[in-house]
């Protein structure tokens, strides 16, 4: 399973992926143009909405994936996955000012006060910003290296709290397969970090003594 | 808000539209040519004309329109209104029902009649359809998720089969239930709600002229994932309170157990009048998105108490519409 790219080859990785990730977005303007979509408005708020829970999970799951492939420079790729997570979170924020309250702020607070799962989705999305923010190279220097990492593990709070506002809003029409199987995924994702940290404690202590 | 009032040719005739079967076409094709992602606009009308190239009518159904309820407001696609559907039988996306109805068999059909009657019976579907002169009647529809449609129905008012069977004067309500057929029906498979499908009405509300039984929509025979062979269509509530393929009419002593109100009866409640200041627990209904009409560069437009028929106003009167939701 060594697969060690050569940088012509990652560099070439990069860019499928780059690519790839786009397509959703550009499929959802092609079909909104052509009006495929009955109800494009809601076709845009949910597509936007599923997109951003998958890059979540996709982002979440690069470390493990790493580990157990011994595949180190998927790292390199983890911050690309990231930001289209908040692309497509930004989007679907969008949508929501938007179509729901035609670029009402205080429309908007009411609601995201109002209902729960509003409430949820807006704080994911708002504890978003300061990871898509400090994504570049320029920002780890200046914060250093710890300062970084520790913003960066509100992503284990982000995941959750998406997933949440997945299922407050399917519960309402008792239609929770899909979030439950999320929850399970990102529960799987996060139980590994807290075993592998387990261990590394009982290591060190081990060591220690 | 944006209401086209213009002339009657805002409102096609039966005949002028676009059978169902060729929309189903121009939609398949126009996703599998999203695929190629950026098509160009000549690609685009060479879809258009291959697709009515094939026409396949479905039957018609030949009514005339009632006056009384012919608004002027612009009739949804045909398109839209058979291929967004919510029927949780045929799957609970919106296009499932398009693609998976075409497994229900709608002949033979027979509705039995029962409970508190004089005369109960059981109606097959074309002695349903004899039973009283069939008209055309232009209702809007509005989900309880927030959109709506306006739909030239083809069907006449229940009471004309109340008044036929004699209720007895336990007859306080009445119950819908739709067919429930695991061969027929795949979304039957999924635990989303309690099979079959209930729903049901208060008497007084069951006899309401604007309570239509309804067999047909657009000028033609009901589509299958609009609820064939037979519907209710009550215009003043929430769409899921009409029932939907209809096997069973009973009258009851009690307020029948209805399914969204068993599933989530902190939600749905058996009235489920179509409110604008009574708010779903997870969004609003004061607005609505009127679908095939309302785009992205205008507000939502304003949900009318009843969904805009006052008429029935006087059946609620007295009630706490807050409590009784």
């Amino acid at each position: 399973m060594a697969f060690n790219p050569t940088p012509k080859q990652f560099k070439v990785l990069k860019a499928v992926l780059f690519v790839l990730a786009l397509i959703p977005f550009v499929r959802m303007v092609a079909l909104t143009v052509m009006g495929a979509y009955p109800d494009p408005l809601a076709a845009i708020t949910f597509t936007t909405g599923d997109w951003t829970l998958y890059f979540l999970v996709i982002t979440l799951a690069v470390t493990p994936l790493r580990r157990l492939l011994k595949w180190n420079w998927l790292v390199r790729l983890r911050r690309m996955v990231g930001l289209y997570a908040f692309f497509y979170a930004f989007l679907h924020f969008t949508a929501f000012l938007w179509f729901d309250h035609f670029f009402d702020l205080v429309a908007m607070w009411k609601d995201v006060l109002k209902r729960p799962f509003i409430t949820v989705g807006f704080i994911a999305f708002v504890l978003l910003i300061p990871l898509a923010v400090t994504s570049n190279n320029a920002m780890i220097r200046k914060l250093g290296g710890k300062r970084w990492q520790w913003i960066h593990r509100l992503i284990y709070l982000i995941a959750p709290l998406g997933i949440l506002h997945y299922y407050w809003m399917k519960s309402a029409k008792n239609n929770i397969a899909q979030p439950i199987l999320f929850g399970v995924i990102v529960a799987a994702l996060l139980a590994v970090r807290l075993y592998w940290s387990a261990a590394k404690k009982a290591k060190a202590q081990a060591a220690g003594a | 808000m944006l209401i086209k009032r213009s002339s009657a040719h805002a409102v096609p005739l039966a005949s002028e539209i676009t059978p169902q079967a060729v929309y189903e076409e121009r939609r398949q094709f126009i996703a599998k040519m999203a695929l190629g992602a950026v098509a160009g606009s000549a690609l685009w009308e060479m879809a258009n004309r291959e697709a009515f190239a094939q026409a396949a009518p479905g039957a018609k159904l030949a009514a005339k329109r009632n006056p009384a309820y012919s608004p002027a407001e612009t009739l949804t696609p045909i398109k839209d209104a058979t291929t967004y559907n919510n029927y949780y039988e045929f799957g609970t996306d919106k296009s499932d029902p398009a693609e998976n109805a075409h497994t229900l068999k709608t002949r033979p059909w027979t509705v039995s009649i029962e409970g508190e009657v004089k005369k109960p019976m059981t109606l097959d579907i074309d002695s349903l359809m004899k039973l009283a002169p069939l008209e055309e009647r232009v209702y809007r529809l509005r989900c309880v998720e927030g959109w709506s449609m306006v739909i030239p129905w083809v069907g006449y008012s229940l009471s004309n089969l109340i008044k036929k069977v004699e209720p007895t004067g336990n007859a306080k309500y009445i119950e819908f239930t739709t067919l429930a057929d695991k061969a027929q029906m795949p979304g039957i498979r999924s635990r989303v709600l309690e099979w079959p499908y209930v729903e049901g009405l208060r008497m007084d509300e069951a006899m309401h002229p604007l309570a239509l039984l309804t067999v047909g929509m657009y000028g033609q025979v009901l589509p299958n994932q609009n609820g064939a062979p037979v519907r209710m269509v009550l215009p003043w509530k929430y769409g899921f309170k009409s029932a939907k393929s209809i096997v069973k009419i009973r009258f009851l002593k009690d307020q029948p157990r209805t399914a969204w109100n068993v599933s989530a009866p902190s939600e749905y409640g058996f009235y489920s009048n179509v409110n604008p200041d009574v708010d779903h627990p997870r969004w609003s209904q004061a607005s609505e998105r009127r679908i095939g009409e309302d785009g992205f560069f205008q507000k939502k437009r304003k949900t009318l108490m009843f969904n805009g028929y006052p008429e029935v106003a006087s059946l609620y009167a007295g009630m706490d519409l807050k409590k009784f939701f």
